[in-house]
């Protein structure tokens, strides 16, 4: 009886062992490689919607990484704005998102569309950022300070102080006409984007 | 002492070899040896690249339909920056298959656009005027095939008599030089 409570213990024992062996290789194997920090899988939405179709797009003024501020109001009656809020520089999807969009302008010219980058980070951190994807053709903007007011007013800004992973797309009188707060895991088709654009046309 | 120490370790050894396995059910990158499993794509629209493929029906294929001796796919993702910085590179690559006349018709390539739509895939072929086939794997199918591998990433297979694809290379991330990389994939490849 003892003996089988020892082998019990020893077959505990190696499996707790074992599971901490494997959970390193996976964590390792895991981490994303060079400079992006794996945030692992976040809850999809964490905040609260606060606009709809069909309203006016709050106003904002934004530093950009380029230099100089840059407002909203610079688009009104010459184009049809997109905004696209990521959770925070140095992210996987968020990595990958602008670079994306960067090699996208002819479908956003095609719909006579500005792509404005928005992220809670400070300048420093989205220059480092946005550099290693090579020249952007959009404005990246930092709603940093104070902190992620911008995002608050669109209601997508999370619990942690992140936005979410969300699009909003204006037309040319201010008028919000799409808007998708993704599950922050994953990236939006551009599909949908294109989809939206195309509407505006009609 | 030593007793409850071997059995401690036995038991490690299983319990490592269960989860061990478990690990390999769950998607590892493809290594030289493996068979690749199957992947099926459809016939491209395109009369150029079905012609360049040899295919002549409709509907799906298997890559062993592909009129030639070995494939080099390439793994990548239109959101990629690195795939996006390597594009040029893999267009010469292409480019340099093409040119060798010992090489022509036993060696093609085609890429598989991970997570990606076809209106995504079709950006990337514009941007980068690739001329190889491009296929989409938006629900990630492929992409679980081959391992779930980083992008960009490249596998160089063999078709064999029976039509099972064997692994004859494989490298993660970009290449330096297309002809220098080319000169491993044949030797590799034994053409």
């Amino acid at each position: 009886m003892l003996q089988r409570k020892r082998i019990y213990g020893e077959l505990a024992i190696g499996a707790i062992a074992a599971m901490c062996l494997v959970t390193m290789a996976y964590g390792g194997s895991a981490t994303l490689k060079e400079n992006v920090y794996d945030v692992g899988s976040l809850k999809p939405i964490d905040s609260v919607p606060k606009l709809q179709v069909g309203d006016k797009a709050p106003e904002f003024t934004l530093p950009a990484v380029g230099g100089g501020k840059i407002p909203l109001s610079q688009y009104r009656g010459k184009k049809n704005v997109v905004i696209s809020f990521v959770p925070a520089a140095w992210t996987p999807v968020c990595s990958e998102q602008w670079p994306g969009y960067n090699i996208a302008k002819p479908i956003f010219d095609q719909y006579d569309a500005q792509l404005v980058g928005i992220t809670v980070d400070n300048i420093p951190t989205l220059f480092a950022w946005t550099h290693q994807m090579g020249e952007l053709w959009f404005p990246a903007l930092s709603d940093f300070w104070p902190h992620g007011t911008v995002a608050d007013q669109y209601g997508i800004l999370r619990s942690d102080g992140t936005s979410e992973r969300a699009l909003f797309v204006i037309d040319k009188k201010g008028i919000i006409r799409y808007i998708d707060i993704h599950d922050i895991n994953k990236r939006p088709p551009l599909d949908d984007l294109v989809r939206e654009l195309d509407k505006l046309k009609k | 002492m030593m007793k409850r120490t071997m059995i401690f370790f036995a038991m490690l050894t299983v319990c490592l070899i269960a989860l061990n396995g478990a690990r390999v059910a769950a998607e590892e990158p493809m290594i030289t040896g493996d068979v690749l499993g199957t992947i099926q794509l459809p016939v491209p629209q395109d009369p150029e690249a079905k012609n360049y493929l040899g295919l002549t029906e409709e509907g799906l294929f298997a890559l062993s339909q592909i009129k030639t001796q070995v494939v080099m796919i390439e793994i990548f993702n239109m959101y990629c920056n690195n795939c996006q910085r390597e594009a040029p590179r893999v267009n010469e690559l292409y480019q340099l298959m093409n040119k060798d006349s010992k090489l022509k018709g036993k060696i093609k390539m085609i890429g598989i656009g991970v997570g990606n739509t076809p209106l995504e895939v079709e950006v990337f072929k514009k941007t980068y005027q690739v001329v190889f086939p491009l296929f989409p794997d938006a629900d990630y199918v492929i992409h679980k095939t081959c391992g779930e591998v980083r992008t960009p990433y490249f596998i160089g297979v063999k078709i064999k008599a029976d039509g099972s694809l064997r692994v004859f290379y494989t490298k993660e991330g970009g290449f330096q030089d297309p002809s220098q990389f080319l000169k491993i994939i044949v030797a590799l490849s034994g053409l």
